[in-house]
């Protein structure tokens, strides 16, 4: 029993971190929301050369994995930079493409960062359907590749997400795919990118409340303020856990309570954050509001509480 | 990241599970709150001792096993899974056999913790003052230089277990113009039986006498009763107040094995839609903590030392503690106001949770200042 990450995973998330805070990503992500998505293709290019998307596939396929622990160490720091595009889906599609012949055909592509997979939702839609190369929709006859976007773009109240609905039809790629396991590894990244999105919005709301001043005394002297903050600390601490505990086990329900409990706390992060920062925090152009509305987009994107819920009560933990 | 238990730890754990089937009482004892109940948990840790079940991980020559934290953890959710009784000799256990290993004797050691391990003697705590609850460092009751030792004077209270228990241990002002508050302490055990010592029981919520007030008047303690230098008692008392707050007071079996009760009781009643989320949410929180605690575990045995973290395990333990029992009592219905139900004895613990040990709102300080590095403000 030894429940810690060892020196090398902490390295990596440290490098991975470094590399992320240098690019500077709101300016990436505002682009990216408007649909222009060169600065983020090339953003996604410099992670898959550091691995990471390699860590859901297997080596004979050009990936590194499976590697579920390093894969969530890498999604905390993805979703601590608010990265965009579909970075969760592109995982599930290595997992759903992972048989051959279908495996040859994608996934060193993917592993590469030469292809953005998405993965049609339940409710029909595909995070960045426009900007993706590999279209997936699940269908009751089997696992569908779409041949594009079909329709306008709607937009998410996170704007880094980009909602399409997939042209029906295409090519039927397998009758069988591996849905739960695929779900199972998009919640797990799900939950990872969450609980690095609470992370971030905490220490960007130490770092506001302890310059700015009110009354003559910086209001993170205040006990009110000071209270909040020690909550989502405890709260983003608590799923931490959750998160690697999943990710050593793969359990379907182990990964919906991780998922569950990450989104939580970053959710309650976020109004936290947004609550402190005062009305600079509800503004568009101040770069919090990237993160404050991940932590909300990112609540239901691939199982709602509730769902997560069932799953526990059904299964245990 | 590994979570599987030793082949040695999985032995233990099939060793404890046996001698537990065996020996845990079939029906409840009655409260440990109760002079019978008090009694009969007092015989039960005999039980244990007797097999060298009741302080696993202390040394094996005051009465242990000399397990580790991995193996500690597996006993305590062995433990609390079979349903045993709760542990009069908390008190002692968790807080003083700790800074006893830390600060006392070697003579301490040998003459305190094996009566301390079959229950011969049960310890209370004597923390608290009429005046100095969270501001602890506010106390008053004062230690006065004697002939061979020191003469305690002055009032102690919210004494847990101090009723019916023999001992106990606390802070005293042994040098009322030390510069600072937290300066001139001494941490010191004395007997509940001593002359000067009157000992006023305290009705908790539901009437049962789970602490006492302590009157001491002109009490002798011999010097061999003094922990660590006097004057240096802050310093040994916070020591172990991670303990208190932290890992071996509440160990995650508790929790594991309350939830899965819960989750029992919520099939039992029909699966209701009402306290569907509430169930799942303790069946995860609690799994939370134990995760938690295996990682604080796996940094400990690493060489690290649990610092201002245990606030944190305060604050969530204590409030998965409520949440659990309270969905147990809307799960009863109308019954849940009963007090001799299944879960009221519980119910009423947990509500002293975010009481004791440090106030949750004194454990939000720490996170926020020690953890967060936000500054200091008023209170």
């Amino acid at each position: 029993m030894r429940f810690l990450l060892d020196a090398e995973q902490r390295s990596f998330a440290e490098s991975l971190r470094a590399m992320l805070t240098a690019a500077g990503t709101p300016a990436v992500i505002r682009d990216w929301g408007r649909g222009e998505h060169a600065g983020g293709r090339a953003l996604w290019a410099r992670i898959a050369e550091a691995g990471v998307f390699g860590l859901a596939v297997p080596e004979e396929y050009g990936g590194l994995g499976p590697h579920p622990v390093e894969l969530a160490v890498a999604f905390v720091e993805l979703g601590r930079h608010a990265v965009p595009g579909p970075l969760a889906e592109t995982v599930g599609a290595a997992v759903l493409l992972g048989e051959p012949p279908l495996a040859e055909r994608f996934l060193p592509a993917l592993a590469a960062g030469k292809d953005l997979a998405t993965v049609a939702a339940p409710c029909g839609h595909a995070v960045d359907g426009d900007a993706a190369s590999v279209r997936l929709a699940p269908a009751p006859e089997g696992l569908y590749l779409s041949t594009a976007a079909a329709g306008p773009v709607r937009r998410s109240l996170d704007p880094a997400r980009r909602l399409a609905r997939l042209a029906p039809g295409g090519e039927l790629l397998t009758p069988r795919p591996p849905y739960a396991e695929a779900l199972t590894w998009i919640r797990l990244a799900t939950a990872a990118q969450a609980l690095g999105v609470g992370l971030a919005l905490l220490d960007r709301t130490v770092a506001h409340v302890r310059q700015r001043t009110q009354f003559g005394v910086c209001v993170g002297s205040f006990q009110a303020v000071k209270h909040r903050l020690a909550d989502a600390k405890t709260a983003l601490e608590f799923a931490r856990p959750l998160l690697f505990g999943a990710a050593v086990s793969l359990r379907p329900a182990e990964v919906a309570a991780a998922e569950l409990t990450a989104c939580e706390a970053a959710y309650s992060t976020a109004r936290t954050a947004l609550h402190l920062h005062g009305a600079i925090g509800y503004t568009a152009e101040y770069d919090l509001s990237l993160w404050l509305t991940k932590a909300r987009a990112l609540r239901s994107a691939w199982g709602t509480p509730e769902e997560c819920r069932d799953l526990v009560l059904a299964e245990g933990l | 990241m590994d979570l599987t238990h030793s082949p040695a730890d999985e032995e233990f754990r099939a060793e404890a599970r046996a001698w537990l089937r065996a020996h845990v009482p079939r029906t409840p004892l009655p409260s440990l709150e109760t002079e019978e109940g008090f009694a009969a948990h007092r015989s039960w840790e005999a039980e244990l001792a007797a097999d060298r079940w009741s302080v696993v991980s202390w040394p094996e020559r005051f009465g242990g096993r000399d397990a580790g934290l991995p193996r500690w953890l597996v006993f305590e959710e062995e433990y609390w899974a079979a349903g045993a009784p709760g542990r009069v000799g908390q008190n002692g256990v968790s807080l003083l056999a700790p800074t006893l290993f830390e600060h006392g004797t070697e003579e301490q050691r040998a003459r305190v913790l094996p009566p301390m391990a079959t229950g011969e003697v049960v310890w209370a705590q004597a923390w608290s003052e009429p005046e100095a609850g969270s501001d602890l460092a506010a106390l008053t009751s004062r230690a006065v230089r004697a002939d061979g030792g020191w003469r305690l004077r002055g009032q102690k209270t919210w004494s847990s277990r101090a009723a019916f228990a023999d001992r106990a241990f606390g802070l005293f002002r042994s040098d009322p113009a030390a510069a600072e508050p937290h300066q001139g302490l001494t941490y010191l055990m004395f007997d509940l039986r001593a002359p000067g010592v009157t000992v006023r029981p305290i009705g908790r919520l539901d009437g049962r006498p789970a602490f006492a007030e302590l009157f001491l008047d002109d009490v002798f303690v011999p010097d061999e009763d003094v922990i660590g230098a006097p004057g240096d008692g802050w310093r040994i008392a916070m020591s172990a107040a991670g303990n208190e707050r932290g890992l071996t007071l509440r160990s995650p079996g508790r929790f594991l094995a309350s939830a899965a009760r819960l989750r029992d009781l919520w099939r039992a009643q029909g699966s209701p839609e009402h306290a569907r989320a509430r169930v799942a949410d303790a069946l995860i929180a609690a799994r939370a903590y134990q995760l938690f605690t295996y990682s604080a575990a796996s940094r400990v045995l690493d060489g690290a030392r649990l610092g201002p973290e245990s606030s944190m395990n305060k604050v969530f333990w204590s409030e998965l503690d409520l949440a659990l029992h309270e969905t147990a009592l809307d799960l009863l219905g109308a019954e849940g106001e009963l007090a001799d139900g299944a879960w009221s004895e519980g119910y009423v613990f947990s509500l002293a949770g975010p009481i004791y040990a440090g106030t949750n709102e004194i454990q939000r300080d720490i996170v926020a200042e020690r953890l967060l590095g936000l500054p200091k403000g008023r209170r």
